[in-house]
């Protein structure tokens, strides 16, 4: 005798079987050009209003010294590989000079001990990061706007760009990708933002491993460096800062020594670390991939309030 | 707008008659409830995918990474277990939460499984895009709803018990507890137990969901550092979100639940169409003419 599926199993099994085809579905609409593009109005609707109820004085919320964690959690980039990059720890960033230039009438660079004698701001806040975790730490640095006033800025200046010494891509062949079919890339298991520097090792030993897999050397093709970008809204901000101090201490490799971005009013990963050269620009369309910065390239949002 | 359909009926007739049509939802409402259903349906997956990111809950101003309040994590078994950790309390959530099987059939590290979150691989910035489209939809549909229901009436109407029904409310209660709805004229109107759940989910949870996840934001928290204050940080913010968020789930499931034992046609076609069908009021009669009536 033939066993009749009971009506339940038959009723799970259309319901398991209508939301696997809707989950399929969504996930494929969600790689249509038009539908992201759809979706991304979401968040420039975010920009839009939250650049409403902002002013440019509105302080991002600063915090006691008791509310400082006593574990601030290092992301992204947190030992970059390069070789020069290591150069510079060696000597404890004696010979780095911060490049400012782009549309400005005086390009300059400039020293950390020089950096350090222009006014500074000190900030106790909070780091949001893009993932959902938060940490307070307490930051002193230069504010952007001293640098941008020495400069003088070009009336066509729009954005301005950090560049930054961590490779993030080696730029190799994206081999991996091209086999396709069964053995379609594997999502990435870390989901989150911690992205080891290619070629980096597990190891915290900055200095003796210097001569070791030099990041130029491994990828064929032009190595992709992290950058990022804003705006003269965010720039001229009183908290944004070039933060060379974190707890009162040098600002540790781990959270981008020499110099960090601190953006107060965004999520962490606009805020670059290891900033190597300032440059202001009229657009960064043809810059890296053109979305004005290393996580934007990777699908994030340029603006990041939220 | 003419506030006669609150009571509008298709052709008068006898409360002896067995069956009353009854005109129960507007339009504006019967749209607002299903692109509510649609928003959110998207953010809880889209959600979930965020949740996963960083799949751990704290309380207070910051993470405190040792002690979260809740966490899910992978184990370095062979086949990897997934242990959900609960205010110290670790349980084996192998399978669901923590590890589950992905796409791929290989165990994935991860909160929620695939089935469950918006894009079904791990995909934050996939998942935030999601998230603040349907947000946004989410939030001018129920300020949409909220106008419509203030200028109408419906929103007094249907949400806000009337002194009688404050009165027998735990005769109300038992009613519920036994799976007896009202029929007749009674039927009419929302009952005191859908009243204030409707009022807990449409004026509590949904706008305490709706600030929590603005208290997440770092540019709102400079914009308006009262989100701070009320939920005493922005990891408690993200807790409560998490929390809400389990407790609209819970609401659904009870409500969807409810609409199959009251009467799935019926109910569909009220929200579909706006005709709702009231049963004349039966005599306390033998039980068994309930399992006919459907058919």
């Amino acid at each position: 005798m033939i066993r009749l599926p009971s009506r339940r199993s038959i009723l799970l099994g259309a319901t398991g079987a209508l939301g696997a085809t809707v989950l399929g579905g969504c996930d494929r609409l969600g790689e249509m050009g038009w539908f992201k593009r759809t979706l991304a109005t979401g968040e420039d609707a975010n920009q839009f209003v939250q650049r409403l109820l902002l002013t440019e004085r509105t302080l991002a919320p600063e915090y006691a010294e008791a509310d400082i964690s006593p574990f601030f959690k290092p992301n992204g980039t947190e030992d970059p590989p390069d070789k020069a990059y290591k150069a510079l720890v060696k000597r404890k960033f004696a010979g780095f000079q911060l490049e400012v230039g782009g549309l400005v009438e005086k390009p300059f660079k400039i020293s950390l001990a020089d950096l350090r004698k222009l006014p500074a701001r000190t900030q106790i806040t909070r780091h949001d990061c893009v993932e959902g975790w938060s940490c307070i730490g307490k930051w002193t640095g230069v504010p952007l706007l001293e640098l941008l006033q020495r400069a003088v800025l070009k009336p066509n200046a729009r954005y301005i760009v950090f560049h930054c010494a961590d490779t993030m891509d080696q730029g190799e062949p994206a081999d991996a990708e091209a086999t396709g079919g069964a053995e379609a890339p594997v999502a990435n298991p870390n989901p989150n933002m911690t992205k080891k520097a290619a070629g980096a090792d597990a190891t915290q030993d900055t200095g003796d491993r210097s001569d070791e897999a030099p990041a130029e050397e491994a990828g064929t093709a032009e190595p992709v460096r992290f950058y990022e970008s804003i705006d003269l809204v965010d720039a001229y901000h009183p908290q944004t800062i070039l933060a060379y101090e974190m707890n009162g201490k040098t600002l540790p490799v781990a959270h981008g020594a020499p110099l960090r971005l601190r953006l107060e009013r965004n999520l962490g990963y606009k805020q670059a670390k290891y900033v190597m050269r300032i440059e202001m620009v009229e657009s960064f369309a043809d810059i890296g991939e053109g979305k004005g910065g290393y996580w934007e390239d990777q699908g994030y949002a340029w603006y990041a309030g939220i | 707008m003419p506030r006669t359909y609150l009571t509008r009926s298709a052709p008068e007739v006898g409360e002896t008659e067995r069956r009353r049509w009854m005109f129960r939802h507007p339009l504006v409402i019967r749209i607002a409830h299903w692109v509510n259903a649609l928003t959110l349906l998207v953010l809880l997956m889209s959600g979930l995918q965020i949740f996963n990111a960083h799949p751990a809950l704290y309380w207070g101003k910051v993470s405190t990474f040792d002690t979260p309040l809740m966490s899910m994590a992978s184990s370095e078994d062979d086949p990897p277990k997934g242990v959900t950790t609960v205010l110290g309390h670790a349980f084996d959530t192998t399978g669901f939460l923590g590890s589950s099987t992905g796409a791929d059939g290989q165990p994935a590290d991860r909160g929620f499984p695939s089935w469950l979150t918006l894009p079904s691989e791990q995909d934050l910035t996939g998942g935030r895009s999601w998230h603040f489209f349907f947000a946004w939809a989410f939030v001018l549909n129920g300020l949409a709803y909220l106008l419509y229901g203030v200028l109408s009436g419906q929103l007094r109407f249907r949400l806000i018990p009337s002194r009688d029904q404050i009165r027998h409310f735990g005769a109300s209660i038992w009613e519920h507890l036994t799976l007896r709805f009202p029929q007749g004229n009674e039927a009419k109107r929302y009952n005191v137990i859908q009243k204030l759940t409707y009022v807990a989910v449409i004026l509590v949870l949904l706008p305490v969901q709706v600030l929590a996840g603005l208290a997440m934001s770092p540019a709102m928290d400079a914009a308006a550092p009262f989100l701070l204050t009320m939920f005493g940080g922005r990891q408690s913010a993200r807790t409560v979100h998490f929390i809400v968020a389990n407790l609209l789930v819970l609401f659904v499931v009870v409500h969807v639940a409810l609409v199959l034992l009251s009467g799935f046609w019926n109910n569909m076609r009220g929200m579909l169409t706006g005709w709702f069908v009231i049963e004349r009021q039966v005599e306390p009669a033998p039980v068994t003419d309930r399992a006919g009536e459907a058919a």
